[in-house]
């Protein structure tokens, strides 16, 4: 017999809120309201995608990386190249950069996996240090450090052209966005995504009952690794550059603290964590750049330290306070 | 012939002293990670300190070379205690994320903040006159200044060992490492103890970072830089040792100079190899316990 008041809780959950569809019609009425920052729009929309790649790994499967980085590189690099070597399709720049991206964490991850904690951490380190210095020392294909140069993106469909006001981006992306939303939300109420949540909060109850940790934690790292790869390659084609910073710990460490404001492990951090944060990179980092570090800095330490959970953390706690007798 | 046993010799003895640097900044990290159950990616911070107040000292006030080092040492020390007391303690043993953003806010902080008083540039280290130039062996010559640091590195190793071994502190250390709530339940304060500890290693790391400024440069990005290179030491190592960062920092060390003057174009890949394929054979590190 099921436990139909366990099986009613499930089924909640996977059921569409009615709060879920805000981001997306906030995205819309970005697009009418600002119509100047399409651009930025655009980039905050594949960075809500790698912070979202950054919750299922982090979030959802409780493996704490300083590497994701790698697999945004590695799919920006590879529909960078694409495009500048005569491919300039984009939607199959995406899947390519996805497989590239995917690739690479499904053989970085049946190494690193092996291992727990600092271990683990100081190897994602080193797998995206390993791809840095890899793209670095090819100069003669990625330009080094310089970047690439001379993307060609052909129009989305043949019709489509990628414009200068980034209209096209703006949706571009933000259709990718959706759609890779719609799978991971899949995936994380899937059994396999409660299994996710269960291997993170005991991973030893979860060996004693007979889960294949290890294979779904390879799996997970792998599907992360791919959404990486396609949000990388999104700010490729979209901004027609791709930089050694695109590998960098800063890209790391910086997805992780966007995330964390949002909050993590709720799907929805990414939505509210990005824009906050590069819409205030934006109006601050331009009038002293490298002090942007210090109050990032010192925003980190104190939402530690007093709001853990970031905004939607913070906003639970409130609601929960609202309702007496929870 | 000749010319290959020199390159050896050459690569050994950088080799040697870079791994002295290596060990002394990130033996302090390997003690927080196994006892308090930390990760402190800011840990490069104190040895980036370190190497600061160490230019500073010499430049600003004309300190001699070996009084500005014990000043670093000390001033860094004294600087992790209240970080310890006020930050760092709450998150022992806890939440590895929280300790993750915790320490890489503060890292960031810290760019920020020596580009602020130190401005963009490196800060060189000017050894004193009876440091620079060679130092004649009778069948070869070696730069002074890395020899003083291996020696330097070795006093400091045989102290630290020593302590570590024959005195009660050390004792008592040893004692939290392998179990914890065994150690509070016969008396050892263990509050009192970690404080210490972390005030020693961060001291040691304030230390390394200033013996080691011409090899790591003093910039604001030091602790960012060079985090994977701390990491490597103590993953290898083996979380919670003291010796076994020796062995990692050397091989590290020599590995990494060997590369550098054998195969430059190869940058530092092979050392990240060896990384891998280090913790593949042993994923605890060489002298880790499972």
């Amino acid at each position: 017999m099921l436990d139909s008041a366990g099986v009613a809780i499930l089924a909640r959950r996977h059921r569409y809120h009615p709060l879920e569809a805000v981001p997306w019609l906030a995205a819309v009425a970005a697009y009418f309201a600002f119509p100047s920052y399409l651009p930025l729009g655009a980039q905050i929309l594949a960075t809500i995608l790698f912070a979202l790649s950054a919750d299922l790994v982090l979030g959802y499967a409780g493996i704490v990386t300083l590497g994701q980085a790698a697999f945004f590189g590695a799919g920006a690099y590879t529909a960078g190249l694409l495009a500048a070597h005569g491919w300039g399709e984009p939607i199959t720049g995406l899947f390519a950069g996805a497989a590239a991206a995917a690739l690479i964490g499904l053989l970085s991850g049946l190494v690193i996996l092996r291992t727990a904690g600092l271990t683990l951490l100081m190897l994602t380190l080193v797998v995206a240090s390993i791809l840095y210095e890899a793209v670095n020392k090819a100069s003669w294909l990625t330009g080094g450090d310089d970047g690439l140069q001379g993307m060609q993106v052909w129009p989305i469909f043949g019709r489509y052209p990628f414009d200068l006001f980034g209209r096209t981006a703006y949706f571009y992306c933000l259709i990718v966005l959706f759609l890779c939303w719609l799978a991971a939300r899949r995936i994380v109420h899937s059994p396999f995504g409660r299994s996710l949540v269960g291997i993170r909060e005991n991973i030893r109850r979860m060996h004693a009952i007979g889960a294949p940790v290890e294979r779904r934690r390879l799996i997970v790292y792998t599907i992360s690794a791919a959404f990486a790869g396609i949000s990388g390659a999104l700010i490729a084609q979209t901004t027609g550059f791709v930089g050694l910073t695109f590998l960098g710990l800063d890209r790391s460490g910086t997805v992780l603290i966007m995330l964390i404001i949002g909050g993590v492990g709720r799907l929805y951090g990414a939505f509210i964590g990005v824009p906050l944060y590069m819409i205030a990179q934006d109006r601050f980092s331009t009038i002293e750049p490298v002090y942007w570090y210090f109050w990032i800095g010192l925003l980190m330490v104190l939402l530690v330290v007093f709001a853990r959970g970031g905004v939607l953390g913070l906003a639970e706690r409130l609601q929960s306070r609202g309702e007496p007798g929870r | 012939m000749v010319d290959i046993l020199s390159a050896a010799v050459d690569i050994a003895f950088n080799g040697l002293a870079f791994a002295m640097v290596l060990y002394l900044i990130s033996v302090g990290l390997s003690v927080t990670m196994g006892l308090m159950g930390f990760v402190n990616l800011a840990h490069g911070v104190f040895a980036m300190a370190g190497g600061y107040v160490v230019t500073s000292l010499m430049k600003l006030w004309g300190v001699p070379f070996p009084l500005a080092l014990i000043g670093a040492a000390l001033a860094v020390a004294a600087a992790s205690i209240p970080m310890e007391r006020l930050l760092y303690r709450r998150f022992y043993g806890g939440d590895e994320l929280d300790q993750v953003l915790l320490t890489i806010g503060l890292a960031y902080m810290s760019v920020a903040g020596a580009t602020y008083i130190w401005g963009p540039l490196q800060q060189p280290l000017q050894p004193p006159r009876w440091l620079s130039g060679p130092i004649d062996l009778g069948f070869r010559s070696f730069p002074a200044y890395r020899s003083f640091l291996i020696l330097c590195g070795a006093a400091l190793v045989t102290a630290l060992w020593f302590g570590v071994e024959r005195t009660r502190f050390g004792a008592r250390l040893r004692a939290a490492v392998d179990n914890t709530r065994m150690a509070q339940s016969v008396g050892i304060d263990t509050s009192r103890l970690f404080m210490a500890t972390f005030a020693l290693g961060s001291g040691l790391a304030g230390l390394g970072g200033a013996l080691g400024a011409d090899l790591l440069a003093v910039n604001p990005g030091y602790a960012l830089q060079n985090l994977i290179y701390f990491l490597i030491v103590v993953a290898v190592g083996g979380l919670g040792s003291i010796r076994g960062p020796f062995f990692a920092a050397l091989l590290l060390g020599v590995a990494d100079t060997a590369s550098k003057y054998l195969v430059p174009e190869f940058g530092a890949f092979f050392i990240y190899a060896l990384t891998l394929a280090v913790l593949l054979w042993r994923p605890h590190g060489l002298f880790g316990r499972a």
